[in-house]
């Protein structure tokens, strides 16, 4: 098939985006496709804005300028449950679990509230059957009413991700979702991105510091620096660029490895 | 585990204390304690009404507003209009939703939460009060007025004898604790009890935060101006500060945190021990100590809100809680 007749789905388009901070330019001129499907990695030093784009995007946060479209509409200011709704759902760098609820009721909330079409008619037993689902999806080993200050690390951010698994996106924003784990923890979570991808077939993009996992995964890796994209490509590329090196050398504890 | 004993403890005891208090009026000849029950009925329903929302984290420290404005639409529609305060407390309590809906989406939109939506909420009461005693001509000013009287006539909410009002008033506040428990199995519930502990983990996982304050809101605000029609009617007669302003606004969040506003029989018990203490105080003492009421609500609320978060009901029930399950785990 000529290149011209494949169908290449924009799910994501981010044009211009820039984020002050007072006088700090957190993001400045953000531009960026990410295609249905896709799994993108986007690193970046410590402070260079990962985070905050994750913001922008999810709603969190209002871009000082700039566009955010999402399946061809733009959702620039819109309110963050409104873009849960249309199918975007981030996990949180720090952990939020909702500490008065149980672990089972935070996912419920997912699956409850996340999806505008069905939660109308939701009702609770689904709605807990659904969040079970995801709890067993993620790896997580919890009791009906174990809290979420009983979960390690590696349980929290379990947590984060089947939360926002319960609310069924199209599009994840993972924010370091192995940050924090041991070895095995890291190899677990990273195959049940791969599976988010694969089986549910939800498009991710993946913010992390620990390069390996990163680079074997995903197709694609955005480079940010002080708020700037200063490169892009396929991870085999990204690595060996020469800026990039520089934006990490001047890191001193950085997890590469 | 809990005993099977445990299990039915509560609504036996439910069904007892609701027995008692249906035959009290029967047995009891005292017209005075009546009376001071009465009161305590609708300041727990005003105060059940509050929690709806203070419970979570929407404290508003000025409910006097909604309970002036369902008071004042009521009677003065029926001492200028005679129309029967029946009908009546559904526009009274139509306005008070009305003033918390544009409130509320003021606030609730731009972001006003925590301790800043108290001072707004406060200030409003405030403006309500103030806004009462300037339309002089109709409403008598800081003097009050009083209802037109026409003898015993339920269909105008008006009764020969307060024991009538003794059992609405218990109704009333069935029904706010009935309502509660409603809620507290509606989504709603969930959705705001997220949004109290973290608003931006509440919208992130799909939560409209303004749609769910706001309904909690306007619940709160129309339960509490059909309570200030409910407290006119009884007393037949209408007082700014006794129905808006800072006094009120303050009293009534106060006896719902010192009972424990996170519980359903916390405001009802808080209110009771209020009411009793107010009574007792003004029957040993006199009226000496009027007007000292703001600055205590003020600091005693000030200082319940440091030390006991949970009220005395609610503290009690947690270490009730905490010694049930450290016996359980001795065992
Ligand atoms: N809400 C905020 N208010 C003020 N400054 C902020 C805010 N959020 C982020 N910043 C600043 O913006 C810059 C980018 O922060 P951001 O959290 O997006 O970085 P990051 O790439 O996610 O870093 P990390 O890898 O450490 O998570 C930093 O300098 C940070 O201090
Ligand atoms: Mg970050």
């Amino acid at each position: 098939m000529p290149p011209s007749l494949i169908q290449v789905l924009i799910m994501l388009s981010l044009d211009g985006i820039g984020k002050f901070f007072g006088g700090l330019a957190a993001l400045s001129d953000i531009s960026l496709k990410v295609e249905e499907g896709e799994f993108l990695g986007l690193i970046g030093p410590n402070g260079s804005g990962k985070t905050t784009l994750f913001n922008v995007i999810s709603g969190v946060l209002k871009p000082s300028s700039g566009r955010v479209s999402f399946m061809g509409a733009d959702i620039t200011g819109l309110y963050p449950d409104k873009i849960c709704h249309l199918g975007v759902a981030r996990t949180f760098q720090i952990p939020r679990p909702l500490k008065d609820l149980t672990v089972v009721e935070n996912v419920m909330l997912g699956a409850l509230f996340g999806d505008s079409g069905r939660s109308t008619y939701h009702s609770e037993e689904t709605a807990k059957r659904d969040a079970i689902k995801y709890i067993d999806f993620v790896g997580l080993k919890v009791g009906e009413l174990t809290m979420p200050d009983e979960l390690t690390a590696a349980g929290l951010r379990k947590l984060e991700l089947a939360r926002a698994l319960a609310t069924s996106p199209t599009l994840l924003l993972a924010d370091e979702v192995i940050s924090g784990l041991n070895q095995e923890e890291i190899l677990e979570a990273s195959s049940v991105l791969n599976r988010i991808r694969d089986e549910m077939g939800v498009t991710i993009i993946w913010v992390e510091h620990i390069m390996g996992a990163l680079m074997s995964l995903v197709e694609r890796v955005v480079v940010l620096d002080y708020g700037k994209i200063i490169a892009e490509g396929k991870p085999s590329e990204v690595s060996g660029d020469k800026r990039v090196v520089e934006a990490y050398l001047g890191e001193e504890e950085q997890e590469v490895y | 585990m809990r005993s099977p004993l445990n299990i039915k403890r509560g609504p036996i005891l439910l069904t007892v204390i609701l027995g008692c208090l249906i035959l009290f009026p029967v047995f009891s000849p005292s017209p005075y304690l009546i009376h001071i029950i009465t009161l305590i009925f609708i300041w727990s329903y005003v105060s059940t009404a509050w929690s709806y929302m203070g419970r979570f984290g929407l404290v508003s420290l000025g409910h006097g507003a909604f309970l002036g404005t369902g008071a004042y639409i009521t009677a003065l529609l029926f001492n200028f209009f005679n129309l029967s305060p029946w009908i009546g407390m559904l526009i009274g309590a139509s306005g008070a939703v009305f003033l918390a809906a544009v409130l509320g989406y003021a606030c609730f939109r731009s972001g006003i939460i925590g301790d800043y939506f108290a001072l707004v909420t406060l200030a409003v009461g405030e403006l309500v009060a103030l806004s009462i005693i300037a339309m002089r001509e109709i409403t008598g000013g800081s003097l009050g007025f009083t209802l037109r009287s026409l003898g015993n006539s339920p269909l105008y909410f008006q009764f020969g004898s307060k024991v009538y009002f003794y059992y609405i008033s218990l109704l009333f506040l069935l029904f706010a604790l009935y309502l509660w428990k409603r809620i507290d199995k509606s989504k709603m519930q969930k959705a705001l009890k997220a949004i109290g502990e973290d608003e931006v983990a509440a919208s992130s996982v799909g939560i409209n935060i303004i749609r769910h304050k706001m309904a909690i809101f306007i619940i709160s605000a129309f339960l509490t101006g059909i309570g200030g029609v409910l407290y006119a009617q009884y007393i037949t007669y209408l007082n700014p500060h006794t129905l808006s302003g800072v006094t009120v606004s303050l009293a009534i969040p106060f006896k719902a945190i010192l009972g424990g506003m996170f519980n359903i029989w916390g405001p009802a018990i808080g209110t009771a021990m209020i009411v009793s203490l107010e009574e007792y105080i003004r029957v040993s003492y006199g009226t000496k100590f009027v007007g000292v009421s703001e600055v205590v609500y003020g600091i005693a609320l000030i200082t319940l809100i440091i030390f006991l978060p949970k009220g005395l009901y609610g503290t009690v029930l947690e270490i009730f809680h905490k010694r049930q399950r450290s016996a359980e785990t001795i065992t």
